[in-house]
């Protein structure tokens, strides 16, 4: 009974997470952040904004070459309006300029690399996502599906996702390392290590009122009681006293 | 066995290959060794990360990893690039079959083009308010004068220099409404259909209307030549905006958003066979047709020659060859 709860609220977070995950054929889960419609905006305004600045550019530049210089432009124009940002989320990794600014990218929903198929198919869908005005029915469609995808990403099959790039190594605290109270919980034990991994991100103050919970275990209150979780926390990481 | 020690253990096959990712590829010869047989490299990558899951190592190892492998899952599983020895195939067999394929969509867009453009024809042919319901005056002298046998240009007003510049007009304008066409078919249909019986009315009415006036000599040898490939496209572009409106309306036995996959690969087959189209009709729109040194009679025997050249394409070519179960398709797969 307690069993079958649990699983369903663990469903119930994961319908509501946007963490999207695949198998790959190595029998791996893959997981991505996938990106909703306020930073793809924000994006696409910065594309937007870079695009009709080649184009200002380009007039002013052409505007000595009279009526051959507007067939330049116009062409410029179409292959920009339709093929900008194929030819880069095909060559620079699913990232437009715009995309980059903000680490989003395009993928496969399988979350390999964006072919050229599905990455014309969703920039000419655009038109699409334009109507009646303004992305009106890309952002409906984004703010309604499952995975934020708008008309031109479910015709491709392609989604967009955060591309984090990891932190290099966790600045734990200095504290010595403590071997841990006999009857440990897993989940407790998880609990201390990333209490231990976050002391960098949290204000010293929330993290003696979380320290403060465990007082019946460390018999301590305030810093010394953080300190001691802090070294469990290093010991189960795999730290020991120096000798 | 604890993380720190697990950490140490594989630090060097994690930092290595994330040099390799991040570009650092040309370095001493210990890092090309993992990067040499990368598969492998992969493999026990994988199986780092599925230990690291399991023993339910910290979040941020298990983020690095999952970071790790999605990013060599990448580079294993990216798609070659497409040779010529496919495109060449692709346009001497490929694309007619797959405008055979969607035989009842290239049909249906073509009756959805071609009717009211006739109905309007013969109306504008015979009665001569009728142009007024769909063009302003402006317009309508504005297209007289185009046509007038009295210039001695055709098309538009130009000088010698602006062949460049109307080659840009028509790949913007013709090949932005194919695309449109094509684009919004994905609202059931709906918007392909609309654009069909629009361009079709829009465009009968000018043949009618050309007609009645008496410029046929001056029109007809000028629009020939490029709308063997234009009008074709179009109506090509609707067929496929029609195959995705069609997988949202009736999506047999799939699910609606498998269907729109499946339909969006056929008409990806189409598209790319309209835009080369539509590339060649602007060429011959802006260098051929506009010309005024050739004979009315070569251009009509050109512009027919291009006609019987298109729709015998369409009919006839890649019949040859049994389709081998096309590449597209496995590369497609290769996605789903």
């Amino acid at each position: 009974m307690l069993q079958s709860s649990r699983t369903q609220s663990e469903s119930e977070t994961n319908r509501l997470d946007t963490l999207y995950g695949t198998e790959t054929p190595e029998g791996i889960d893959l997981t991505a952040q996938l990106a909703g419609p306020v930073p793809r905006i924000l994006a696409y305004s910065v594309d937007l904004f870079y695009r009709s600045l080649i184009l200002l550019a380009l007039a002013i530049a052409l505007a000595f070459a009279d009526r051959a210089g507007w067939g330049i432009w116009l062409l410029t124009s179409f292959f920009l309006e339709w093929f900008y940002p194929v030819f880069f989320e095909v060559f620079k990794g699913g990232q437009t300029p715009g995309k980059k600014a903000f680490s989003l990218a395009v993928v496969n929903d399988n979350l390999t690399p964006v072919t050229w198929s599905a990455s014309i198919m969703r920039n000419l869908l655009r038109f699409a996502d334009f109507l009646p005005f303004g992305y009106c029915t890309g952002i409906l469609s984004m703010t309604c599906s499952r995975h934020f995808q708008r008309l031109g990403d479910f015709a491709a099959g392609t989604i967009v996702v955060y591309r984090e790039r990891h932190k290099d190594g966790v600045a734990l605290p200095d504290v010595s390392p403590a071997p841990p109270p006999r009857g440990l919980k897993l989940q407790d034990q998880q609990a201390i290590v990333s209490l231990t991994e976050r002391s960098s991100e949290l204000s010293s103050a929330r993290q003696q009122e979380l320290a403060d919970l465990l007082q019946p275990l460390t018999g301590k209150s305030g810093s010394a009681g953080l300190q001691q979780l802090q070294g469990i926390g290093r010991w189960l990481l795999g730290a020991r006293r120096e000798k | 066995m604890k993380q720190k020690e697990f950490e140490a253990r594989h630090q060097i096959l994690w930092q290595q290959l994330e040099h390799w990712l991040a570009g650092y590829e040309k370095g001493t010869g210990a890092e090309s060794e993992v990067i040499s047989d990368l598969p492998a490299s992969y493999r026990r990558l994988c199986q780092h990360l599925a230990v690291a899951k399991e023993r339910q190592y910290t979040s941020g190892l298990i983020a690095r990893l999952n970071q790790l492998v999605m990013e060599c899952h990448q580079r294993l599983y990216q798609q070659k690039s497409v040779s010529s020895n496919r495109w060449l195939e692709f346009i001497f067999g490929g694309f007619p079959r797959a405008l055979r394929e969607q035989a009842q969509f290239v049909w249906l867009a073509c009756a959805l083009f071609l009717a009211p453009a006739l109905v309007m024809g013969l109306g504008c042919y015979w009665n001569d308010a009728l142009i007024y319901a769909v063009m302003s005056p402006e317009q309508v002298t504005q297209f007289e004068s185009m046509y007038d046998p009295a210039n001695d240009v055709l098309g538009r007003e130009r000088g010698s220099d602006s062949d460049l510049m109307m080659f840009g007009f028509y790949i913007k304008n013709n090949i932005g409404i194919a695309f449109r066409t094509f684009a919004s078919g994905i609202l059931f249909g709906l918007g392909s259909i609309f654009f069909l019986v629009f361009n079709g009315i829009y465009l009968g009415a000018v043949f009618g209307h050309i007609s009645r006036v008496g410029f046929a000599s001056t029109f007809y040898p000028f629009v020939i030549g490029h709308g063997a490939f234009e009008l074709t496209a179009i109506v090509f572009a609707g067929a496929a905006g029609l195959r995705l409106g069609h997988a949202l309306v009736n999506p047999g036995q799939l699910r609606r958003i498998h269907a729109l996959r499946n339909a969006g690969r056929d008409a990806m087959k189409i598209m790319y066979g309209t835009f080369l189209m539509l590339v060649i009709a602007a060429f011959l729109e802006a260098f051929w047709s506009s010309s005024t040194q050739l004979d009315i009679s070569v251009k009509l025997a050109v512009g027919g020659f291009f006609w019987l050249l298109v729709i015998g394409y369409c009919v006839l070519a890649g019949r040859q060859h049994a389709p081998t179960q096309s590449a597209p398709h496995i590369a497609a797969g290769g996605i789903a």
